[in-house]
């Protein structure tokens, strides 16, 4: 028996069930890590039972209650000792057994707009992936004892402020769905933009961006918006192996080894964009998703259809509006209707000052002055950029443009 | 479970609407309170006087010292509170967000912490 597996595919359930039950993180999340200890040495030898969730949910409550009347010193343990093992809780062979809702509502309560929204990713990372906190830490480059922290805090004013523990009702559900989905973003682009610290950390939070992602596909089969941020982040993760060259050089779309591009995951991509377009019609997800469905779908970078991204890009822009948007925009105008065309609009957006101290307005600059051969002018933009960037990936890049520019 | 309700607004804003508007706002508070009243959601609730007449109280080595005004000078000032029980921290953000000065300062949402009866 694959063990690994087992727990990948139990444990947010089999955790989601027991904080229902507990109403306490880190009790449920101890006595669950104890119980999968007890399954590692009791499964292979008497088998596993045939509903490992259940199995452990109950081992784990079992070893909950026996904490909890250990802990007989304070008399208000004593109240709750009593008022779980006896009252509240239902014939064990009902409560152990998952309710569908319950991995619902460990993400809605992970994702609750009451906590910081670096707060959410860290529970979320921590509890639905299982993350261990100095893995989180790693990630997102600060101190474990700080992560700790952050999620002692975040996990004690569940407790305290009473944050339900349950799946928005309807007239919520839209605007917390949306909550959700930008922390499933966040923790995918967080191993995806970023390019320094650990590798494998990177690479492990993509993926469990997009577990997150087809699990509440599973979870919320009508909400559009799932489908187009799932479209998303697989279609962005499908060029993985490309992104960099084998000096961990960045590299862009028209430079990028496009057979080394993960197909099957294309054509996943492709067929959930076209889908969550059809249904959200024109969602925030779903069409950027439908953007890299489109660069996707071209076997060169010369066979892009720049056109249709432009078009795109026009629609996001006027549906959700963002200066950042509006600059991919220009790029793709610049790529489609004229160089110049682009251009122009770039420095309309430069008027207006939204995109102040922004690296990727004057970088975007310089691309389409390069490619206008005004080689001058954009090594200048390239030297901008150069001194808002603050990635070291990004500025070799730079540097190696503006090599490109004063070389000729 | 209990939520303190905090409604801070900036005061010499507040001063500067005209008198019909304040009556106008005055009557949404009334609105407002008969309604968390009938939906037994009302503990507790008050207008306090504006910050101009707040005492800050200390003791050091058993000696009260008294300063004028509030303890720290903000943009937007503790103008009154509400006492609610609700469910849950969701529904005390549903209560908050129906105070009318939820629109122009913003209500501090603190759950009560619950302590023993004292005799």
């Amino acid at each position: 028996m694959d063990f690994e597996s087992v727990y990948r595919q139990e444990r947010p359930r089999a955790l989601a069930t027991l904080i229902r039950i507990l109403r306490d993180f880190d009790l449920a999340e101890d006595t669950l890590q104890e119980a999968f200890a007890a399954a590692l040495e009791q499964w292979p030898s008497a088998g596993a039972p045939r509903n490992p969730c259940a199995w452990l949910v109950s081992a784990a409550r079992h070893k909950a209650i026996d904490r909890l009347r250990r802990e007989r010193s304070f008399a208000a343990r004593r109240e709750r000792i009593a008022w779980q093992t006896e009252s509240s809780l239902p014939p064990p062979d009902v409560a152990d057994e998952p309710f569908p809702d319950d991995v619902l509502r460990l993400i809605f309560t992970c994702c609750h707009p009451a906590l910081a929204p670096e707060a959410q990713v860290a529970l979320t990372l921590k509890t639905l992936c299982g993350l261990s906190v100095e893995e989180i830490a790693r990630a997102f480059l600060v101190a474990p004892a700080t992560m700790a922290q952050r999620l002692v805090r975040a996990k004690s004013k569940i407790k305290a402020a009473r944050i339900p523990y349950e799946v928005p009702g309807s007239d919520r559900l839209a605007d917390r769905l949306e909550g959700v989905l930008r922390v499933v973003y966040l923790v995918f682009n967080e191993g995806y933009a970023a390019t320094s610290g650990d590798a494998l950390v990177r690479r492990e939070l993509c993926q469990e961006g997009i577990r997150l992602g087809r699990l509440l596909r599973a979870l919320l089969p009508a909400a559009g918006e799932v489908d187009g941020l799932l479209a998303l982040m697989l279609l962005h993760d499908s060029r993985r192996s490309a992104r960099v060259d084998a000096r961990g050089e960045l590299l862009t779309l028209d430079e990028q080894d496009r057979s080394l591009w993960d197909r099957p995951q294309i054509v996943e991509g492709l067929a959930l964009a076209e889908d969550s377009l059809r249904r959200s019609g024109v969602g925030f997800y779903a069409l950027q998703a439908a953007i890299a469905a489109v660069h996707g779908q071209a076997a060169r970078a010369a066979d892009t259809d720049w056109r249709q991204i432009a078009a795109l890009y026009a629609v996001l822009l006027r549906r959700h509006p963002s200066p950042v948007i509006a600059l991919n925009h220009a790029a793709a105008v610049a790529m489609s209707e004229g160089l110049e065309r682009g251009l122009r609009l770039m420095e309309q957006l430069e008027d207006t000052g939204a995109l102040e101290g922004y690296h990727l307005l004057p970088s975007g600059k310089a691309d389409v002055l390069r490619r206008l051969g005004r080689e001058r002018e954009a090594a200048a933009e390239y030297e901008r950029a150069l001194a808002l960037v603050t990635q070291d990936a990004e500025r070799r890049y730079l540097e190696r443009r503006l090599r490109e520019m004063r070389g000729r | 479970m209990k939520y303190l309700l905090l409604i801070y607004e900036n005061e010499a804003a507040f001063a500067g609407v005209p008198e019909a508007e304040q009556g106008k706002i005055f009557e949404e508070y009334m609105t407002y309170t008969r309604g968390i009243k009938k939906s037994g959601n009302y503990i507790a609730g008050d207008a306090l006087e504006p910050v101009a007449t707040a005492t800050t109280v200390r003791v050091k080595d058993g000696k009260t010292l008294t300063t004028d005004g509030p303890f720290a000078e903000t943009r937007e000032q503790l103008g009154g509170y509400y006492l609610v029980e609700a469910k849950d921290l969701d529904e005390a953000i549903k209560l908050a967000a129906g105070i009318p000065a939820s629109r122009t300062g913003s209500i501090e949402v603190r759950p009560v912490m619950p302590t023993p009866p004292v005799d």
